[in-house]
């Protein structure tokens, strides 16, 4: 058994990250708050070149080729940088919307009974007629709300997977900044990691972070909708309290917007609500329980 | 990123399901929790059984990989857990065969493989727990023997034990790691006496051991005089690293039986309650592919497993836990009857966030080692 990243797995990861710090990096991100609405199309089109959209197109329909895993790789990098933009629903648009697999055409969807970016979208996918602004917690991501029964059932598996990716990779930021900050901040006369109060906050956030991973990883590989619904309850649940325990590993300084972990923490909300209620994912693992036969 | 086997290491699935078949039913019944001989008789019984099928040492000489899927397989298939052979079999083997002369592991490896001797873990004492390099059992040279003196807790399996992995200090002036030295002590040994503790699950679990001016030969020595803190991480990792791995396949079976016994009670039309069961069931899947991904890793590097062990058991000993609460939520008020399934393991689980490790312990270890934080003091 093989389960860790190949070394072509891991040079496209290094390849994604080096990209989003280049073109990502704290500037960016920071101008991309202080802007809020406005999509930077310029680095959706350079995704597009980069074959972030196009990653599981066929390579004969013009896409890389490649699989869920190096999908899973690639969102986890995004999830990473806070990226925003409606990424699920362009990747998912690749091969089916015209435009979607170059980053020519930003697309979004109907999840969760909410659509993301619907003012900055070329094409939205599902009805989301009569939808409704909201003013959005995640001065990242501006919301509208879709009032319709049809949209309350579970996403397309790909999507939750995705989105799942997503917050794995905010879960492993916001460890890696907890644990940054608790290595260099003193008090008391010694860095605060010192501390079993703060040095055990880190160390959970640390074991949500890898548990997270490798469900979110077996899930790429397998595709078994089980396997997906489960890495969605333990991602989204790594991503809110990772960011969560961040924020406070940070003190007063975790509590202003100068800070990034309230990005993290928001995008974190609006990613779980975006596969709908934890409810039913967790409704479908217990029915699981019956059905098996063992 | 691969989930799937080789072809020989799926024959070797199919071979092991087949002879599970074959000799489960022809085991004699369990002996009760407190029949330490017939648990002991029953354990090595087993071990022997897997011996002369050619399966006992796939706790060491097998690739990870064939390990799991040991582990996977005997779970599955119901097949006695290694119970009084856990020590041997699961860390001191392990060490000896890693650490040990060719000598040594010609006297202590195969008899733990055919299922003769049985071994039990002498690291902690009444004052040394967490803090284990604090340990005070003295040991002093008289030509060929070490004398030793002093006192051990908590020592599961020490009724039964013929071998004890014994952790004794040999230089009391040196700094404290490194004064230890690690012993293969005979249970059998003129001074040694073992007296019972009884547990809060009402078992005579484990034991205090008492050392008083016990000869153990030069000769039973692993590793370098006073050179016993090296040898016992590498004991502690194989610990934390591989022994829970048949245990996450077996609650995974429970959960199923939860489900079931809810639907059976009227328990399951609770909202909450399958909620419950469905995060359990995310965790359980979860714990693993946690590991997979380490066996995957071991597979990887080679060598004995490492901190992502400590990963695993911190995750591990709360989810099971859980599991067991879950279940006294499904049972009602029959989880307070003791003859009923499922309400000792509950008591039992309680030890998991304790033994091997606490989780505070776990958790200075993942910090420090993993994430980089600086020593407490
Ligand atoms: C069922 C069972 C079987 C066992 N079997 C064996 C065996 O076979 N052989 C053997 O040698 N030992 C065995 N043990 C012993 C086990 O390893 C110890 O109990 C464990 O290491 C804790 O030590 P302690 O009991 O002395 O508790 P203590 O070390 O006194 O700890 C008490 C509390 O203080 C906390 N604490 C202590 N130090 C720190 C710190 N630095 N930071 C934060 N918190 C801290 C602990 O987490 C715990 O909550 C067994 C224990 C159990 C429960």
């Amino acid at each position: 058994m093989r389960f860790q990243p190949t070394d072509d797995q891991r040079a496209l990861r290094a390849g994604v990250r080096g990209l989003l710090q280049r073109r990502f990096g704290r500037g960016a991100l920071r101008a991309a708050v202080d802007r809020p609405g406005a999509l930077d199309r310029g680095l959706w089109r350079e995704l597009g070149e980069a074959g972030f959209f196009a990653l599981r197109l066929p390579e004969a329909d013009g896409g890389v080729g490649l699989g869920l895993p190096e999908a899973v790789l690639a969102f986890e990098e995004a999830g990473r940088a806070l990226l925003p933009g409606p990424l699920v629903a362009t990747h998912l648009a690749a091969g089916q919307v015209p435009g979607a697999a170059s980053g020519q055409t930003v697309v979004t969807a109907v999840y969760g009974g909410l659509v993301e970016w619907l003012g900055e979208a070329d094409v939205v996918r599902g009805d989301a007629t009569g939808a409704l602004p909201l003013t959005s917690v995640d001065p990242m991501t501006p919301l509208h709300r879709v009032v319709r029964a049809a949209e309350d059932r579970l996403p397309d598996p790909v999507a939750v997977l995705l989105t799942a990716a997503e917050q794995l990779g905010g879960a492993a930021r916001t460890c890696e900044l907890a644990a940054e900050h608790a290595r260099v901040r003193e008090q008391f006369g010694q860095p605060i990691g010192a501390f079993q109060a703060v040095k055990h906050l880190c160390a959970e956030s640390l074991v949500r972070v890898e548990t997270a991973r490798v469900a979110v990883y077996a899930a790429a590989i397998t595709a078994d909708p089980l396997d997906i619904a489960a890495a969605r309850l333990l991602a989204d649940e790594a991503a809110v309290r990772c960011a969560r325990d961040c924020l406070q590993v940070h003190g007063g300084m975790g509590f202003t917007w100068e800070a990034e972990v309230h990005l993290y923490l928001k995008r974190a909300w609006v990613r779980a609500q975006r596969m709908g209620s934890s409810a039913e994912s967790e409704e479908k693992l217990a029915g699981e329980l019956l059905s098996e036969v063992r | 990123m691969d989930l799937s086997c080789t072809p020989e290491e799926e024959e070797f699935r199919a071979r092991l399901r087949e002879w599970l078949a074959e000799v489960l039913p022809t085991l004699p019944p369990k002996p009760s929790p407190d029949d330490w001989p017939g648990r002991r008789a029953y354990d090595l019984g087993w071990q022997r059984m897997l011996y002369d099928a050619g399966y006992a040492d796939v706790h060491w000489d097998a690739s990870p990989t064939v390990r799991l899927i040991f582990l996977e397989e005997a779970e599955k298939a119901g097949a006695p857990y290694v119970g009084a052979n856990f020590v041997g079999l699961l860390h001191a083997g392990p060490t000896i065969a890693a650490e040990g002369t060719p000598g040594q592991r010609e006297r202590w490896l195969p008899p733990i493989l055919r299922g003769d001797e049985v071994w039990c873990q002498g690291f902690s004492e009444p004052d040394a727990g967490s803090d284990l390099a604090a340990l005070r059992t003295r040991a002093w040279r008289d030509g060929d023997d070490y004398v030793v003196s002093g006192s051990k807790i908590w020592t599961s399996h020490a009724e039964v034990a013929d071998w004890c992995e014994l952790l004794v200090r040999t230089d009391p002036g040196a700094p404290k790691h490194r004064g230890i030295t690690w012993l293969a002590m005979p249970m059998d040994a003129p001074g040694v006496t073992v007296r019972s503790l009884r547990t809060l699950a009402g078992s005579e679990e484990f034991a205090e051991v008492f050392l008083d001016e016990v000869r153990v030969p030069v000769a039973n020595r692993i590793g370098a005089e006073n050179d016993g803190w090296r040898v016992t991480m590498v004991t502690l990792s194989f610990e934390r690293g591989t022994a829970f791995v048949g245990e996450v396949v077996a609650c995974r079976r429970v959960l199923g039986e939860l489900a079931r016994q809810a639907l059976a009670n009227g328990r399951w039309d609770d909202p909450s309650l399958r909620r419950r069961l469905g995060q359990l069931n995310a965790e359980f899947r979860a714990l693993w592919r946690l590991t997979q991904w380490n066996v995957s890793e071991a597979e990887r590097k080679g060598g004995a497993p490492g901190v992502g062990g400590s990963v695993f058991k911190l995750r591990y000993s709360h989810a099971r836990q859980e599991l067991y609460d879950a279940a006294a939520e499904v049972l009602g008020p029959e989880s307070l009857d003791l003859g009923r399934p499922w309400v000792l393991d509950r008591l039992s689980s309680l030890s998991y966030t304790i033994a091997a490790g606490t989780s505070q312990i776990q958790r200075n270890i993942v910090a420090e080692r993993i994430l980089g934080l600086p020593k407490g003091r």
